[in-house]
């Protein structure tokens, strides 16, 4: 299993072809009390970088992009009937839906946690 | 970030203040302005429950003196000024020549026992500037405008303001009701009270010098019933209350008539006439305006923000979101705009278009949550 993380504030853990996706701590503690958010549905194919799903704070809205390429297995409905979640547990029940990766070797970009921590610092 | 380099922000006097309370401060009207504390919601909560304290500072406190003020100011606002008795309040707006509304305020008469006529205004921050200047241009040039820089300006809101301020000042609950003013001498120095806010409930707007903006804040929030609101808070509130923000539900493109604010334009002068863009407002009252501001409530859960489209029933545009959020009371979304006036009747079906999705959301009557002001001869 490995976890890694974007410069947009999602992180991706990975466990053999699937891997679970969700926002960082940082990026709930900006955006703020989550009143919405929608996960894509199973079966939606997403491209890296693409939008992928949609989380709402009181202040604003914000996208959610695709750690990498692939296509979604599951949507959490927790996030749905209980939009906080996200604030409460970002990395953890608060996830967004889970990805059969189409390319593992797209994680190779990405940031592992203790790139991501330090680099949070930095903003 | 050209802009924020060339637009420098302010700090304002209470700036340490927030940030030692854990305030996130974000630009806001050229000022470092604290978003939020805790978080919205549970600010917005306690506003409605207990008592907050919001920093309004960035707002621009005027004096104006001189000769027959009062009607001076009534060529340029559309309320009955010469009729406003000393210690009494009144919501206005500032109007362009075609009745735009270039800002609006709140006027208050502070005419001293046998003194020379003053008026205190209170107008928007990202527009005080603007303001001042159009207030000197269009007034006679014996009338004195004073920019207040040297005092800041404090809110507290909320069910149990009225007890708090009591307990500290007895006698000002007493003295003054909604849309009424007072003074106390306070540590050496004058604090001015208007029983009036922004968000829908009882409360006061203090002025009171920089100097003592600290121990002033110090001092309310050691009662246990008062915390510090953000902005944050403050949007989400004015917003269930049917006020409208400057720059979103109101700019010189919409008239009162258009706004919903008629209560703003006195009975006299709706007659009598007299004040900048009178004759298309006169008009506009006769004839009713094209559109209207309406509020209302979206199915679902999904906020639906500021420049989202209105569609009739056949998906025609007739009209745009001005301000849109979630209601923590009501736990739904909420928002303000802009309709055909046909369309404005509370109850009337709308659709919301924002980035392609569509929503299904009701006209309803404002305000969204109602309003807790203690008014004069009447019980809470």
């Amino acid at each position: 299993m490995s976890l890694y993380f974007t410069k947009d504030h999602e992180w991706i853990r990975v466990e053999g072809d699937t891997a679970t996706v969700g926002i960082t701590d940082h990026a709930q503690h900006q955006l703020g009390d989550i009143v919405f958010a929608e996960a894509p549905e199973a079966g939606k194919t997403l491209d890296k970088g693409g939008e992928a799903a949609v989380v709402e704070s009181v202040k604003a809205a914000s996208d959610v992009y695709a750690p990498a390429s692939g296509e979604v297995v599951e949507a959490n409905p927790g996030i749905a009937d209980d939009p906080s979640v996200i604030n409460s547990d970002p990395e953890g029940e608060g996830w967004f839906f889970k990805l059969r990766l189409a390319d593992p070797g797209e994680l190779d970009g990405l940031m592992d946690e203790a790139a991501y921590r330090a680099w949070v610092e930095t903003l | 970030m050209a802009d924020v380099l060339d637009t420098p922000i302010s700090t304002l006097p209470l700036d340490a203040w927030h940030r030692t309370r854990g305030g996130r401060m974000v630009p806001f009207a050229g000022y470092h302005m604290p978003v939020q504390y805790e978080g919205i919601i549970a600010e917005h909560r306690w506003t409605r429950a207990h008592a907050g304290l919001f920093d309004v500072s960035h707002m621009g406190q005027l004096m104006l003196r001189g000769p027959n003020v009062a009607q001076a100011l009534e060529t340029l606002l559309p309320g009955d000024i010469t009729g406003l008795q000393p210690g009494r309040i009144r919501y206005s707006m500032l109007l362009n020549d075609s009745g735009g509304i270039i800002d609006d305020l709140m006027v208050t008469n502070v005419t001293p026992t046998g003194g020379e006529p003053a008026y205190y205004m209170v107008v928007n921050g990202a527009t005080k500037a603007g303001d001042i200047a159009d207030l000197r241009r269009r007034l006679p040039a014996d009338i004195v405008i004073e920019h207040l820089e040297d005092r800041a300006l404090l809110a507290l809101q909320g069910p149990e303001a009225a007890a708090v301020v009591e307990q500290i000042w007895p006698g000002v609950g007493d003295e003054v009701a909604f849309m009424q003013g007072t003074s106390r001498d306070w540590e050496g120095v004058a604090l001015g009270f208007g029983r009036s806010g922004y968000t829908g409930e009882d409360g006061y707007e203090l002025s009171v010098p920089n100097s003592h903006a600290e121990r002033l804040a110090d001092l309310l929030t050691s009662d246990e019933r008062v915390r510090p609101i953000g902005l944050g808070a403050r949007d989400s509130l004015r917003l269930e209350a049917g006020l409208p923000l400057y720059g979103h539900d109101l700019d010189e493109t919409t008239t009162p008539v258009m706004a919903d604010l008629l209560f703003a334009v006195s009975k006299r002068r709706r007659s009598e006439g007299g004040f900048a863009g009178a004759e298309r407002i006169q008009a506009e009252l006769e004839q009713g305006s094209i559109q209207r501001r309406i509020g209302f409530t979206v199915d679902g859960r999904q906020p639906v923000r500021e420049g989202a489209r209105i569609l009739d029933a056949e998906g025609n545009e007739v009209g745009r979101v001005t301000s849109g959020g979630f209601s923590p009371t009501l736990e739904a979304p909420i928002g303000m705009g802009y309709v055909a006036t046909a369309l404005a009747e509370p109850g009337t079906a709308v659709t919301l278009e924002q980035r392609g999705k569509l929503f299904q959301a009701t006209v309803a009557a404002m305000p969204l949550v109602p309003h807790r002001y203690h008014r004069k001869g009447k019980s809470q």
